[in-house]
Parts: structure tokens; C-alpha cells; sequence
């Protein structure tokens, strides 16, 4: 498993996460990323990884669990 | 092994290097880059990098350990020069050769020069050796011009408002964003230089830049002259294919590529980014596109292709593009300069104002939107253009979201 992390502080709302894994990332009303699971397989990694590179302020990260 | 060359080391040629090796390119990847800096990220150079709140650390867009642990070749500081396509090589400004069995062409574009000459003090924005400099004349006193009210533009201009700055933009346009807008949200748009006391002269050419830093005289198009200490250029950039004008590949306002980013007749070469002008497949034409987004998510179908050039994707993204100025969170999804009609949500007038344009097309769909402010909406907005959305049908949707705020 890996594990998702996510700074709110960073985060300005630009939601190119969404586009790549809407599976994992929604936004608030304040325009903050929320994490729809803290944890994910192994086998989706790649895929979360391009969605956490799609991020321009490095708000969102991969991380061995 | 097969090697891939990736020409062009900004976000673009970055992303598609981290992208091949995530799909699994177990190949050589080579990623050449004319600047001596690793490579960084440009969004910042207009905000927090000219403010002064964040270093060049912080731009980092792949760190030298990083490019190691993905087995990336950093080839920096050396310009590519040209292409063989027949002989299957890169000619480098160091005078060899660098053979590839994919070539990616990721080079950008660069600022469109000043057509007007100064002893001194006139710059553009495009790196960051041009935003050091900027930084720098920035701290001298002395009022700002910025002619071209872009988003480099306006986006120079809040930064330098915010450090205490007097500051004026120019543009020949009635509302400069209006070229990507229309008029009307344009204008709205343009309001916000006004309400936070950046002086305005929009629908007046400059005719003449003189002088030097400290004492520069802008004169416009009616004889006004503006004085100032700085002066910023933000009218735009070209793309960056020079290099490859006697490579024989088809150039055409940017690399011309089909559906799938290959260049016209060479399915081993790619373009990403900025150069890249390709034939977007959603909306039957080439596009060419100069925003962030666009390289990190034609960087990704790229790298796709390359991996898997049997099971190739086309490249038909929706648009997106952001822009901060002052406390305005500018995103934009989708294409209104092409729309047909509009309709707002939400309050443009207010001090911390949180609005929506939402357009259709002559096809009747949900093709565009532009929020002030309004992340969550814009992303549901971006959901439904791609999903290809009656109008209609999409507004009841974004009404669920709307409402609340419109009854607040």
C-alpha cells in the first residue's frame, strides 16, 4: 500500500488532481483538496503518482505506507 | 535499448521524462536543456519568485537526485541545434550528436522581444535568468509600465502593485483579457487593476520607448508620456522551432503533429507543450496551447505513446489555464472565445467577489467557464464541458452549486 498526503496550505484550488483521480481527490467549498482515501494499491501508484505531479504548487504526495 | 531525447527541460519535457519511466520506458531517457539551471517551474516567476517570498529552490521542477533515481540524463546547458530525422540525430551547440530512436520536441516558446528599443531598463518575462533581472529593477524606485495586459502582464503588474509599486498597464485592447474572454467578462475581468489602484490605459498603442533604467519614457500612441523606472513587455511569445528549420519537419506556428502529438510523417518524433501545435481531434482543428496544464497533460498522453505506440490515445483535452491577481483566483476551462452566448452566476461587484461566466457554442453544449474565486465550481464546470454537456442540462447541475451562494 501506499499513502496519500495532501497540504491544504499549499493547495490554491486549481483541481488538476480531479481531472487524473477523481477517485481520490474532491475539492471543498474553500477550493481545499480532500483526500477520498488515505491509502492506495501498489497497482494504482503510477496513476496518482501523474495526478500528484499534475499539481503546480506540490500540494499532493505519494508515499511508501 | 531504445533511447528516448527529450529536447526542451521545462515542465513539458520534465513530465514526460517522469511519465515515460511510470509507464515503463526501461530505455535510456536524454533531457536536453538550453539553460545552465535545473530544471524549474515558470507559474512563480510572475507571483511568488518576483515577490521575493519564495528563492529559486523553491522552483525546482526535478532535482538532480530525482533525475538519478528515475534514470534520467540531465544534458544541461547546451542548446540543440537541429535535427536529422534520416539519420535519426540532435546536432548540440557543443558540436556533437545525440542519436535517438524517439525524439520529443519540447521547447516552448520564448517572449516575444520588445519591438521597442531602450538604452536600458526593458524587460520581458519568460526565465528565470529574465525574472532575476526583473526582481532586481523591481527593487529600485521608480514608477512600473507594463505594456500587454496578459496574463504575464497583469500578473507582473499585481505582484508589483502588492510591493508598494506605482503601476500602470498599457494595452491597445478595450479589455486586454478579452482575447481570451470576449468583451464583457473581459472588461470584468480588467475592473480588477482599477479597484485595486493599478492606473489603466487600455485601447492606447505605445509608440516609443526611451531612456534608461530609473529614467525611461514611455510615449503613447496619442503623444501622452508615461515616466518610469521599469518598463515590462508581456506582448506574447513565439514558439520555439528555430532550431529545426532545416530539419525538414513541418513547421507551422509550432511543431505541426496529428492527433496523436507525431510530428506530420515522422510517428518517432513528438511534440509537448508550448511548440506543439497539434490536430485536437474534439474540436477538428490544430491547436497550439501555452499554458501549464496543457504540457503536464500532453506530457502524460506522450509518454502513453511512446510506451505503447500499438494502442496509441488521442490528445483532445479540455482547456484550462489560471491566472492570481491581487486576491482574484482567475480559472478558466474550456474555449470562450469561441462561444456563442454567456450567462453569469454570482456577484462581480462585490470586495471579495466570487462570480461565473458559463458559455455555450453553437452546438448547443456547456463549452466553456470562467470563475472568479470559485474552484469547486470551475471543477464541476470542467467535468461537464469534457463530458460534452447539453447547456442547458449542464447549468441545472452548477445551479445545485450556484444556488447557495447566489442566496447568500
Amino acid at each position: 500500500m501506499a499513502k496519500l498526503t495532501a497540504d491544504t496550505d499549499l493547495c490554491q484550488g486549481y483541481g488538476n488532481c480531479l481531472t487524473t483521480a477523481e477517485d481520490v481527490y474532491d475539492i471543498d467549498d474553500d477550493g481545499k483538496v480532500v483526500l477520498l482515501t488515505e491509502t492506495i494499491p501498489e497497482t494504482d501508484r503510477a496513476r496518482v503518482e501523474a495526478a500528484a505531479r499534475s499539481c503546480p504548487v506540490k500540494a499532493l504526495g505519494v508515499v511508501d505506507g | 535499448m531504445s533511447t528516448v531525447v527529450i529536447v526542451g527541460a521545462s515542465v513539458g519535457g520534465v513530465r514526460t521524462a517522469q511519465a515515460l519511466r511510470a509507464q515503463g520506458h526501461d530505455g535510456r531517457i536524454v533531457l536536453v536543456g538550453a539553460e545552465p539551471h535545473l530544471p524549474y517551474d515558470k507559474p512563480p516567476l510572475s507571483k511568488q519568485f518576483l515577490a521575493g517570498a519564495w528563492e529559486h529552490d523553491r522552483l525546482a521542477l526535478l532535482t538532480a537526485e530525482e533525475a538519478a533515481a528515475d534514470g534520467i540524463e540531465l544534458r544541461l546547458g547546451v542548446a540543440a541545434t537541429g535535427v536529422d530525422p534520416v539519420a535519426r540525430t540532435v546536432e548540440l551547440a557543443e558540436g556533437t550528436d545525440l542519436g535517438y530512436d524517439t525524439l520529443v520536441i519540447a521547447t516552448g516558446a520564448t517572449a516575444r522581444p520588445s519591438p521597442w528599443a531602450a538604452e536600458s531598463g526593458v524587460h520581458v518575462l519568460r526565465t528565470l535568468t529574465d525574472g532575476t533581472g526583473l526582481r532586481a529593477a523591481l527593487a529600485e524606485p521608480g514608477p512600473l509600465v507594463v505594456v500587454g495586459g496578459g496574463f504575464i502582464g497583469a500578473e507582473v503588474a499585481a505582484t508589483a502593485h502588492a510591493a508598494g509599486r506605482e503601476v500602470t498597464v498599457v494595452d491597445p485592447l478595450p479589455a486586454p483579457i478579452a482575447r481570451v474572454l470576449g468583451d464583457e467578462v473581459g472588461r470584468l475581468v480588467g475592473d480588477v487593476h482599477r479597484r485595486h489602484g493599478v492606473e489603466t490605459r487600455f485601447g492606447i498603442g505605445v509608440r516609443a520607448v526611451s531612456g534608461r533604467v530609473g529614467a525611461l519614457d514611455i510615449t503613447l500612441t496619442d503623444g501622452t508620456v508615461l515616466p518610469a523606472g521599469t518598463a515590462v513587455v508581456g506582448i506574447g511569445a513565439v514558439p520555439a522551432v528555430e532550431w529545426l528549420a532545416d530539419s525538414g519537419l513541418e513547421l507551422d506556428n509550432g511543431l505541426v503533429c496529428d492527433e496523436f502529438c507525431r510530428a506530420t510523417g515522422h510517428p518517432e518524433i513528438f511534440g509537448v507543450g508550448d511548440v506543439a501545435r497539434w490536430f485536437h481531434a474534439g474540436h477538428g482543428e490544430h491547436v497550439r496551447v501555452e499554458h501549464w496544464t496543457n504540457a503536464v497533460e500532453q506530457a502524460a498522453c506522450v509518454a502513453h505513446n511512446v510506451v505503447h505506440p500499438e494502442e496509441p490515445v488521442q490528445y483532445r483535452p479540455t482547456e484550462y489555464a489560471w491566472s492570481d491577481q491581487y486576491d482574484w483566483k482567475i480559472q478558466i476551462a474550456g474555449r470562450p472565445n469561441r462561444a456563442t452566448g454567456f450567462e453569469l452566476a454570482g456577484d462581480p461587484t462585490t470586495d471579495a467577489p466570487r462570480f461565473a461566466a458559463l458559455y455555450r457554442d453553437e452546438t448547443g453544449r456547456l463549452s466553456a467557464a470562467v470563475t472568479v474565486n470559485w474552484p469547486k465550481l470551475l471543477v464541476a464546470a470542467r467535468r461537464l464541458i469534457t463530458a460534452g454537456t447539453p447547456y442547458e442540462e449542464g447549468l441545472s447541475v452548477l445551479d445545485k452549486l450556484i444556488a447557495p451562494v447566489s442566496a447568500a
